[in-house]
Parts: structure tokens; sequence; C-alpha cells
């Protein structure tokens, strides 16, 4: 068969993409060819989200041309590009929870039987067809909100394989999955793959794109400045191409001259609770920050959350300038000057309908008052001097914060606490889902933040990062920690993640 | 992952209560334990008599009526609090038309009357993106006044016989015919809510609006259909009131939202949207007809019988709510 000689599944060539006066997308090229995993990557607000919604007709192109199988077509709607063969795998889970998972793959394309009525036998049976086709096992007849994350994701791959799609556009599928399911996933493309379909595949992770993409296509600033295949290319090469011209070394270490006898700020000593926690000691002094490793399920967060007043240890003791304290609450532990930037920013961080300024206010607001009322101008000066302080990007700090990408989004959470002057800082995966750039303006905020005499607690379980911004690290194991590991006993990346995997690997 | 495959099914009582989310179905359990306990207090005062259950049957009616087609409105995530104002200006409406045009046109004067106010609220939703519950509140004050205005506070009775054996004055045989309005309306809004792709379609507007678009629904017009379904079932009802009392009044209807929104609640529809429970709403509506007789047999007076009322919509409410 002359592979060579069929048009791609998708050729977009030339496109624009403009939201008022701002072009998104400036000219991009894009060949997605059948059975290839085609790789996405770019910093948050480089264009892959746009350039996919404008392929699967949420957004409608201002110019440019798409082909789908070498026939040009316009595509206005989902519906259009539902018709050329176009599926794709929200990153924000596009499910209907409240109905069975049959009923969801067949949304608005329902099966009729007799009297031209719904019938849900016949979906329950299409659906479980399609399922074992991808050797997975989900009951068609369960409800979508009963399911975890991960079978969500499934539910939606056979939503669109039920649609005869062709191109499967998956936006950053590993985000919310745990080991095991990104493994099953790996297999689920290979299956796709050998059928014909073609993957577009975002992420951040290159690891995750060195192992199953074929191809690469890099987007900064809504121009394509890399497309290779994937084999040719080392991570650093990626990378570069991801950030430009800002280097890759800015995830090194830097040190920040810490005085060994800086007083101690914060100490825990035999941290237990309930659930997870066995026993968790460390100390973090004036001006340091404190790493904490450990695998998913390792306790970190239960840690974090006990540093933070939300949950009660049920042995040891937490001291603060070497006073013991027992918070009852989180807005003691606050009191007390620790804040905490939860994991989760959109469901326990920001509230995503407020703007950019009541967002950074909001826990400041007893601050922003004049004669018992909230002050305009404290409000409006507090944001503008937060706004440049943190370089957080928004076209209108008036505008709700979910127009902001990811890695702004976080730079705001980032913001609001440190603005509240507290003197410990507990960080929860701060950089989860947020690109090379912002992260590293992230780790120059915490590390500034650190040099002005406070204490950070950093929880990352991305180890480049962790290796560049913490002056020591602890390991926490099955709720166990190990004794802290200071700069020079850390001889590598490698040999750190096996000491984090443990017993386990 | 298995154990939403069951709930559906007929089951065990014990494994009902172990297995299935019980707190959907509290009103089930809820009609259950009230009727047994009237039965025991209230049997000697002719609770149990067919009489009183046929009766029970007839008052709740107009209520099971408007929330069915209320069921879809809350499965949308929207709301409508114009239904008992809407029942009240199509009950003069339609004795208006009927005394002084005859049958037919009073009859389509009446639904004609719930159509165009429905179809205001939806429009109004659908189009401006207003807010049910603020376009339906309007609604609510707009429509009574509306009856009261045009027929200067005045009754209107209806004289047409066969009106009134339509809507509701008539029996068939043994079965009344509020009991067949009643069944009909039921079945209808349980085939399309669960047998249609347009019942889907409420169901994923209410259930994540932005998946329902991104899926190729169009959920204004969803909004606006739903909307358009509540304003013609409140004026059927406002008909049956109408016709079971032989005259139009602008008081016909009023305050029966809360007794309408209380029964779907109750009955396990989400007030968030995303699920409809049809016979759950019927089981609602009759639960709160049940109450009503049940206190009124016990001889409590009109202010008792609210504050009893309240509180045990308050307390199934609650049990019914999910942590």
């Amino acid at each position: 068969m002359a592979e060579n000689e069929l048009p791609p599944a998708v050729r977009m060539r030339s496109i624009v993409k403009s939201f008022g006066p701002v072009e998104v997308l400036k000219a991009v090229d894009m060949d997605i060819v059948a059975g290839e995993v085609h790789a996405l990557a770019g910093e948050n607000g480089a264009g892959k989200s746009t350039l996919m919604k404008v392929l699967q007709g949420v957004h409608q192109i201002t110019s440019g041309t798409i082909q789908v199988n070498g026939e040009p077509v316009t595509i206005r709607n989902t519906a259009d590009a539902e018709r050329a063969g176009i599926g794709m795998v929200f990153q924000e889970f596009s499910l209907i929870p409240s109905m069975t998972v049959a009923q969801n793959i067949f949304l608005n394309r329902e099966i009729r039987g007799t009297a031209g009525l719904v019938d849900d036998r016949a979906a329950e049976n299409a659906a479980r067809k399609i399922f074992d086709g991808l050797g997975v096992k989900i009951d068609p007849k369960a409800r979508v909100s009963d399911l975890g994350t991960a079978y969500w994701q499934l539910v939606e791959i056979a939503k669109a394989l039920s649609k005869e799609a062709s191109v499967i556009v998956m936006d950053e599928p590993t985000a919310s999955l745990a080991k095991h399911e990104v493994e099953n996933l790996f297999d689920l493309i290979e299956t796709l793959k050998k059928r014909g379909i073609a993957i577009v595949y975002i992420s951040h992770r290159m690891d995750e794109i060195r192992r199953v993409a074929d191809r690469i296509t890099v987007l900064r600033d809504g121009r394509v400045v890399l497309a290779s295949a994937v084999a040719t290319l080392t991570a650093a090469e990626i990378i570069e191409a991801i950030i430009g011209r800002r280097l890759a070394s800015d995830l090194v270490y830097r040190d920040r001259q810490l005085s060994g006898d800086a007083p101690i700020l914060l100490e825990a000593k035999n941290i237990a609770s309930n659930r997870v926690l066995k026993s968790v000691s460390l100390t973090i002094r004036a001006g340091e920050i404190v790493g904490l490793a450990g695998l998913m399920g390792s306790g970190r967060t239960e840690f974090a959350r006990v540093v933070a007043g939300m949950d009660r240890p049920t042995q040891g003791t937490l001291s603060i300038d070497g006073k013991m304290v027992r918070f009852a609450t989180p807005i003691a532990a606050q009191q007390a000057g620790v804040a905490l930037i939860p994991e989760d920013r959109r469901e326990q961080g920001l509230v995503l309908e407020h703007s950019v300024a009541d967002n950074l206010t909001l826990p400041v607001l007893d601050r922003m008052k004049a004669g018992g009322f909230l002050s305009m101008r404290k409000l409006r000066d507090a944001t503008e001097d937060l706004v440049t302080r943190f370089a957080v990007k928004a076209s209108d700090p008036y505008a709700p914060i979910s127009q902001l990408s990811g890695g702004n989004q976080q730079k705001v959470v980032v913001a609001k606490w440190i603005n509240t002057n507290p003197r410990i800082l507990v960080m929860d995966e701060p950089t989860s889902g947020v690109d090379i750039g912002t992260k590293t303006e992230i780790l120059d905020i915490v590390r500034d933040f650190a040099s002005r005499g406070n204490a950070v607690l950093f929880i990352s379980s991305e180890l480049p990062e962790l290796l560049a911004v913490a002056d020591s690290i602890v390991v926490i194991r099955q709720g166990r920690s190990d004794l802290p590991l200071v700069r020079t006993d850390i001889v590598s990346e490698e040999q750190l993640q096996l000491t984090i995997q443990g017993d386990a690997a | 992952m298995t154990s939403a495959t069951t709930i559906t099914r007929p089951a065990l009582v014990s494994r009902v209560m172990t297995r299935l989310d019980w707190r959907s179905n509290i009103i089930y359990i809820a009609f259950v334990i009230v009727f047994i306990l009237f039965a025991i207090f209230l049997g000697s005062d002719g609770f149990l008599s067919t009489n009183n259950m046929l009766n029970i049957v007839r008052q709740t009616a107009t209520i099971s009526i408007m929330a069915v087609a209320m069921t879809f409105v809350i499965a949308a995530a929207e709301i409508d609090l114009s239904v008992g104002s809407i029942a009240g200006l199509a009950s003069v409406v339609t004795a208006m038309t009927t005394t002084q045009f005859g049958l037919v046109p009073g009859i389509v004067a009446g639904i004609l009357a719930g159509a165009i106010i429905g179809a205001i609220n939806g429009g109004l939703v659908a189009l401006l993106k207003v807010p049910s519950f603020l376009v339906t509140l309007g609604m609510l004050g707009l429509a009574a006044g509306l009856a009261q205005w045009i027929t200067s506070s005045a009754p209107q009775p209806i004289t047409d016989r066969i009106y009134v054996m339509i809507f509701g004055g008539g029996d068939f045989g043994p079965v009344p015919g509020m009991l067949v309005w009643t069944v009909v309306a039921v079945a209808l809004g349980w085939l399309v809510m669960n047998r249609t792709g347009f019942g889907r379609k409420v169901l994923a507007t209410g259930g994540n609006p932005t998946a329902a678009a991104y899926t190729g629904i169009r959920t204004a017009r969803i909004k606006f259909s739903v909307l358009l379904i509540s304003g013609i079932a409140a004026a059927i009802a406002g008909m049956l009131y109408a016709g079971r009392l032989e005259s139009g009044r602008f008081q016909w209807g009023q305050g029966d939202e809360l007794t309408v929104i209380a029964a779907v609640i109750l009955g396990g529809t989400s007030l968030f949207g995303g699920r409809g429970a049809i016979i759950g709403t019927l089981f609602g509506s009759l639960f709160m007809g049940l109450i009503n007789n049940g206190l009124i047999l016990a001889g409590l007076e009109v202010a008792q019988q609210q504050v009893v009322r309240g509180a045990i919509i308050i307390a199934a409410v609650a049990l019914s709510r999910k942590k």
C-alpha cells in the first residue's frame, strides 16, 4: 500500500485566529496523518487549545484552510467537525454526570427503537461493543458520576469512536490519572493507532511525548517553531523550542547562602493523623525552602493539611518559633502565619467566575477598608501592585479569572497568599499544569519570598523543579519521613527518584 | 462501578436500602410511612375509604400535571415560579371565552393563554439570558394581576356542561376524570423524559450545559421549550380548576408554585438539574395531597395545617439532600 500518496487525515494551512484585536494563531500549518500520534506542545497561551478548538468547531478560523482526507472542509460548529470525523477528548471533561455511560456516548444521536422511542438497551449493547474493541471494562449502564475520572476519559474516547472519528484530540489526557491508568491509556492509544486513527496528543510532559508520540509540533506565541519526528529529538531540544530564548537551565538550583544558625520557624515532630500519616518530622529555618517528595498517596498532602490546620494530628507536635501550636481551624493556622496553596487551584484556590482583582484581594479585604467600607482606590492600587509584582498576564484585571491561562491563574493564587504576609508558606504541587516559563517565574517568587526570612514547604512530584528550588529535601514514604537530605546528599535525580520509590520499586 | 447498575430494577427491600441511593428515593419511603400512620390513626375517620382515596387524586390532579411539566423545567436547571398565576389566568380566560364564544374557542383560548406566557418566559430566558427565577417571579405577579384585572376580581361562571365534564367534573364510570388526566400526564411525561431525544437533551442541558452545547444540543431552545411546556401544563391545570369548580377565578392556583416545586424536589429531581424523576414527582404530588387530606381529617385548623405541612416538606427535602 502506497501510504505516502494518501493525503493526511487533516491538513491545516495558514490558520489564523483572532479574538478581537489579539491574534492567537498566526499562520499555523499542521498535518495530522492517519495512524500516528502527533504531539502538540507549547507553553500555556501558545495557542494549542485554540488550534484544537478551531479544528473541533468550538471557534471559527479567521483565515486559512482545513482539509480532511484531501477534501477542503469548512468547520463552523461542532456538528461540522463531527461530520468531518474529528473527535475531541476534552481536558475539562464534557460528559453529563447524571447520565449513564451509554446515554452519554449516544447523546444527541440516540439509537431509536419502536415508534421512534429511544432504545437504551441497544445503546448499551453498542457501547459494550466499543469497549470490547478497546479491551476495556466499563459497564455501559453505570452512571458517569459513579465512575473515576480515568473512566470518564475512556467514555469520551468511546463517544468519539462511536461517531466514527478518524482524528481524536487528547488534551492533557494524563493530568488526572494514576500511574497504572496512564499505562492503560498508552495501551489504548496503541490500539487506536493500529486502527488507523490519528491522535493529537497535547501534553506538557516530555517523558510522555517521547514515549507515545511519532511526530511533534511545537507552538510558541501562535506560530509553529518546531515540526519534526520525535525520535530524532532530545528532551532538551523540545524544551528549548517550547520556551524559546529563555534557557532551560532556569530549573537549576541557586544557592541562596543560608546561614545554618537561622532560627527554626517550623518544627514538626513525629506527626501522625488518622488516615495516612504515621510519623513525619521536619524543621524549616527562616529563609529556608524545604522540599517534600514522595509518591501519590505517601502522605504529602495529608501533612500539608495538618500544618495548615485543616486536619488535626493524632500524635506528634507542631511548633512555630519554638512554641507548640495546636490548630483547631485553618483560620487559627492563618493567624499563626501559615498559608496553604492547595493542590487543585480550580477547586480550592480560586473563585473562577470572579475577576483577577477580586481573587487577589479576597484574603486581605480587611486591609482594604476606609471608614468601615471597602475603598475602591485601595483595592485598585493593591491589584495593580500585585499584577505588576507577580507579572500576572491579564489583559483586563476585572475580567473573570477563568479566562486566564493555567499558569497565570496559578500566579494569582501564589500572589494572593504571599500578599497576606504569611511567615510559613505551604505549597502543594504549585506548578502542576503550568508551562516551563511560568514555572521558573513561580520558583523565583518562592525563592524571593523565602529570602525575606520566611519558611517554605514545597511539595512536588516533579523532581527537576524540586531540585531547583529546595535547600533540603525530605522524602516521605507510606506516611513516614526520612532524615532530610541536604544538597550534598543528593547525587542525582535518578538516585532521588529511587529513594522516593523506596521499597515499592 | 457496578453499584449504579441496579437502580431501576426491583429488588428486595433490604437490598434496595443498602445498595440504592436511598436519599433520592426518600419520597417512596416517606409516602408509605405517612400512609401507614394515617391509616392507623385516621382509619376510623374514613381515611381508607375508596371515596377518600379518589378525593386525594381529584384534589392533587392539578398539582400533578403542573409538577410533571415542572420536572422538565427543574431537570433543565431552570425554575418556573409563575405556574400558579398562569393557572389562575387560564381559568378566567377559558371561562370568559367559553361563555361568550362556546366550547372550542374557550378551550383554545385557555391553552393559548398559558402558551403565550410560557413562550414569553422561555424567550426571555433563552434569548436574553435572564435567569428564569427572575423572569418567572415577575410573571407570577404579572399574570395574577392580569387575571384579576380582566375579571374585575369577579368569578366567571361556566355553564357549559361538556366543558365541565371534560375538565374534571365528570367521571368515566367509577373512574374520576381527574384520575384520567393525571395518568395521561404522568405517562406522557415519563415517556418523553425517558424515551425520547428531547428528554435526553433536557437532562443534558441541566446536567452540564457546556458539554451539552459541545455535543451539538441547542440549549437555549431546550430552555425555551421546557418553559413553554410548563406554561401550557399550568393552563391545563387552570382549566381543570375551572371545570371542577364550574367557574374561573383569579385565585385558582394561587400559591401552587410552592406545592408543585416541593413535589418535584421531594420526588428526587435534582434542583441543580440533570435528573428528572417523573414517577417520583407523581408520588411527591400525591404525598402533598395525602398530608393535606390527613391533616384535614385530623381536624387541624388551616393555620396548623400550614405549619405541619411546611415542617414535613423541610424534613423530607433535608433528608433527600446528598452530602
